[in-house]
């Protein structure tokens, strides 16, 4: 047993170290750092350009279709190094989510049309799965799809689209059939955003910010041909995409990132006259944080282990998930206690506050999405009791 | 013992709930909350003549006298509301420095205009690494011959963009600590207007020599009345979030009822059940520790007052914080936006937690007070 990494791994480490301090741009770095998301498209689109051009644009995709064909330590490596040093995260819903299901089940025209414009930043994608009444219980989804000659006709509604305000396409689970099972009658469809028929809705979230959409389908017409794999057989990809999205779940290069912030923050911030990250309570608190990231990182890699070792993601993936959230929730807590009653700040208009006012308190606020999108922590908690401990 | 509240008090919550159930609804507070000045001239002056203004000012001043148990009732409905007027600032907290520090003539010259609406004073004190520690604050006020000069910075003081008057404490040159009435508009002032994390308005205040008459002072040393008035101002902000508690934890249990996935109100998950249960029971005690500082609020003994206080902002705080969190973990998506109630009742918890001395500052109090036995 060796919990290291290899020389092979370690060098590795360094070539991305040293990527980063040369090609990540300075003010997309401090736009990253103090979570300004006032250019959010530019950022996501020109660092992945950036990281294109170095052959790095998909850092899990096998190198015939354009990946770098790392492995899985390697991944997890770059996506650490990257959250350390600040880099925008690139856009999961094309190089991670429907680029994997397209590579396994889409047909050699899509791959050939869809993959090498996901990888050069040309299409913008978001995911369309949730709908009002179809979160946890998502194979409920009503969202009509009729056959009408050699196209769909799509009628109904989505919530919760990340970044859609943005989008060119969407990836969508539809109903084609609503005689059996429910999970059997869903089929995976690719929609141009710009189709006749659709509508962008913001929603306005508990931190004033922009993130997410509703989205309307009014009769939109979408080609067979915009059809992933089979009719009716969606819900299997859909299931094997959830696979997928989770290499990086734990989020522990971010969780490390925020983990040295608050110990930063801590150490510059005066409290009863002597520097806060002194204080025995606070520092316990820090200390018990930094553990529990600490031995989430090595089941992290035990899991990236097993799976190299050809076991397909398993069930474990929720324990990341649930750890991990549920650390990243634990460090905003503790930057916002640091601040103190400055943490009351969300806005003083032309007044320089620091870095952290009001970052701090808006990031807590949003993070609460954590432990609810992506399967929430109750579902994680349900998949754990149900294949793991089979009780 | 008697935990009972008496018809004129019950008359009083009722007033207090009938009024902002009718006027204060969803979209009219949200009007507020999206305006200029965040908040409502018109509630306010309809606040004035429902009473509420002189709810904690005696009936020898020419108020009401509905003493901690009425102000508590009150504050809980304030809270329940989410209230963006000035109400804890000034008809509590302003209004108790003016009625237990200032003289008789001060007290004649502002109280009745408190009461109606007309005036607006906040209590400005807190400073920037201060927390609870008076001898901490660093405002300083400078005997001249005219009367005093006062320089030094006060932080996130609620409210302050919409008073006309505020009451700052400043060191005295003798050591004592003192307090003084300064009008906004005085020369000197600077007033830097922030937005806090529930919405509502404040500012950080600054002080640049601002020049006062000699009556310009209340009181004499206020270490110890000032201690006072702030425990009775955190006993009534610790009912305004038991107000906010309540209303979150209403409308989660409600929406647990409602929202169905699996073909089943999402209440019938036992996982859920269980954190609904812990919810509730934090909510009791919250309710519990509440009413242990309202009814030591006024207590002349500094010691178990301050121990009663802290160690209810501290417990409320650590409800806040639990039963805020799950509210909107249980809401799922819906939690996460701006269109329910859930999650400004969340940031108003938050605010809770950080205002008037932090949980953690409330906690290092409880903790000096540990003894063997
Ligand atoms: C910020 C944000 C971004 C998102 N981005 C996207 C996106 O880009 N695309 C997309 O398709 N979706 C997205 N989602 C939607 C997300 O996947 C859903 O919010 C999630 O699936 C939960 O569904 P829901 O919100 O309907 O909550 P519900 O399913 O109604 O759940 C409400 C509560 O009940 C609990 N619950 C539900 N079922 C059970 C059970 N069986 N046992 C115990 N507890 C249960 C939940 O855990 C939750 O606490 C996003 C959500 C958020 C908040």
């Amino acid at each position: 047993m060796d919990l290291d990494f290899n020389q092979e791994e370690q060098a590795f480490r360094e070539e991305v170290r040293a990527f980063l301090r040369d090609k990540l741009p300075a003010d997309m770095r401090q736009r990253a750092h103090l979570g300004d998301h006032s250019k959010i498209k530019e950022d996501i689109t020109n660092w992945q350009k950036i990281l294109n051009k170095q052959g790095w644009g998909a850092p899990a995709w096998p190198a015939e279709f354009g990946g770098t064909g790392w492995g899985k330590v390697e991944q997890f490596i770059f996506e650490t190094e990257c959250a350390l040093a600040d880099a925008p995260a690139q856009l999961a819903f094309g190089v991670k989510m429907v680029a994997p299901v397209i590579m396994r089940f889409g047909s050699p025209e899509q791959q050939q049309r869809i993959l090498p414009r996901i990888l050069a930043a040309e299409d913008w994608w978001c995911q369309g799965y949730s709908e009002p009444g179809s979160g946890s219980d998502l194979a409920s989804l009503k969202t009509k799809a009729e056959l009408d000659g050699d196209h769909y006709v799509v009628n109904g509604q989505k919530v919760w689209n990340t970044l859609g305000q943005f989008a060119d396409w969407i990836f969508c689970l539809v109903r084609t059939d609503s005689s059996g099972k429910p999970q059997r009658g869903i089929s995976f469809l690719l929609i141009d955003m710009k189709t006749p028929g659709i509508s962008v809705r913001p929603t306005r979230l508990l931190d004033g910010g922009y993130e997410v959409n509703e989205i309307w389908f009014d009769n939109v017409r979408v080609p067979i041909a915009n059809r992933i794999g089979d009719e009716n057989a969606g819900w299997t990809y859909a299931k094997y995409l959830l696979g997928h999205e989770r290499t990086n779940i734990a989020g522990i290069g971010v969780n490390q990132r925020e983990l040295r912030r608050l110990k930063q923050m801590a150490a510059a911030t005066e409290r009863n006259g002597r520097p806060l990250i002194e204080d025995a309570v606070f520092a316990t608190r820090i200390v018990q944080t930094e553990l529990e990231l600490k031995a989430l990182e090595i089941t992290n890699l035990r899991v990236i282990f097993a799976e190299e070792r050809n076991h397909a993601p398993g069930p474990e993936a929720s324990i990341l998930k649930i750890r991990g959230t549920e650390i990243m929730q634990r460090i905003t807590e503790l930057q916002v206690e640091v601040l103190g009653a400055r943490a009351l700040i969300m806005e003083s208009p032309n007044r320089d506050l620091g870095e952290d006012v009001p970052r701090a308190t808006a990031a807590y606020l949003n993070q609460r999405k954590l432990t609810i999108f992506g399967g929430s922590n109750e579902i994680q908690r349900n998949i754990i009791a149900q294949m793991i401990l089979q009780v | 013992m008697d935990f009972s509240i008496n018809d004129e008090q019950q008359m009083l919550l009722d007033t207090t709930q009938r009024f902002l159930t009718s006027e204060y609804g969803f979209e009219q507070r949200h009007k507020l909350l999206e305006s200029e000045s965040g908040w409502s001239p018109a509630i306010w002056s309809q606040l004035a003549d429902l009473g509420l203004l002189a709810v904690d000012i005696a009936e020898a001043d020419g108020g009401i006298g509905a003493g901690p148990v009425g102000v508590m009732l009150v504050s809980q409905a304030i809270g329940h509301g989410l209230v963006l007027e000035p109400f804890l600032s000034s008809a509590i907290i302003a209004t108790q420095a003016v009625t237990q520090i200032g003289s008789d003539a001060q007290r004649a010259q502002w109280l009745p205009s408190l009461a109606s609406g007309e005036s607006i004073a906040v209590l400005a004190h807190d400073e920037d690494k201060a927390g609870l520690d008076f001898s901490r604050i660093k405002t300083r006020a400078t005997r001249s011959d005219a009367g005093w000069t006062i320089s030094g910075g006060k932080s996130v003081v609620y409210h302050a963009p919409m008073a006309n008057l505020y009451l700052v404490s400043a060191r005295v040159d003798d050591g004592s600590l003192g307090l003084f009435a300064i009008n906004a508009d005085s020369a000197g002032v600077t007033r830097h207007a922030l937005r806090t994390v529930d919405g509502q308005r404040a500012a950080d205040l600054e002080f640049d020599n601002v020049l006062l008459d000699a009556d310009a002072r209340l009181g004499n040393d206020v270490s110890e009345s000032l201690a006072a008035v702030t425990d009775a101002g955190i006993a009534a902000l610790c009912a305004e979030a038991f107000g906010v508690l309540d209303r979150i934890l209403k409308a989660t249990i409600e929406y647990s009822r409602s929202r169905k996935q699996f073909g089943v109100p999402i209440g019938s998950f036992q996982a859920l059940q269980h954190r609904m249960a812990d919810m509730l029971i934090q909510f009791e005690q919250a309710r519990s520790m509440m009413q242990l500082a309202t009814a030591r609020c006024r207590d002349a003994d500094a010691q178990s007052r301050r121990a009663a206080i802290s160690g209810a902002k501290v417990l409320i705080g650590q409800a806040a914080r639990y039963v805020g969190q799950q509210a909107v973990q249980l809401h799922g998506g819906m939690g996460m936006t701006d269109e329910l109630d859930v999650s400004h009742c969340f940031k108003r918890l938050l605010a809770f937690e950080l205002r008037m001395g932090t949980t953690d500052e409330h906690l290092a109090i409880c903790r000096s007070n540990l003894q063997a036995a």
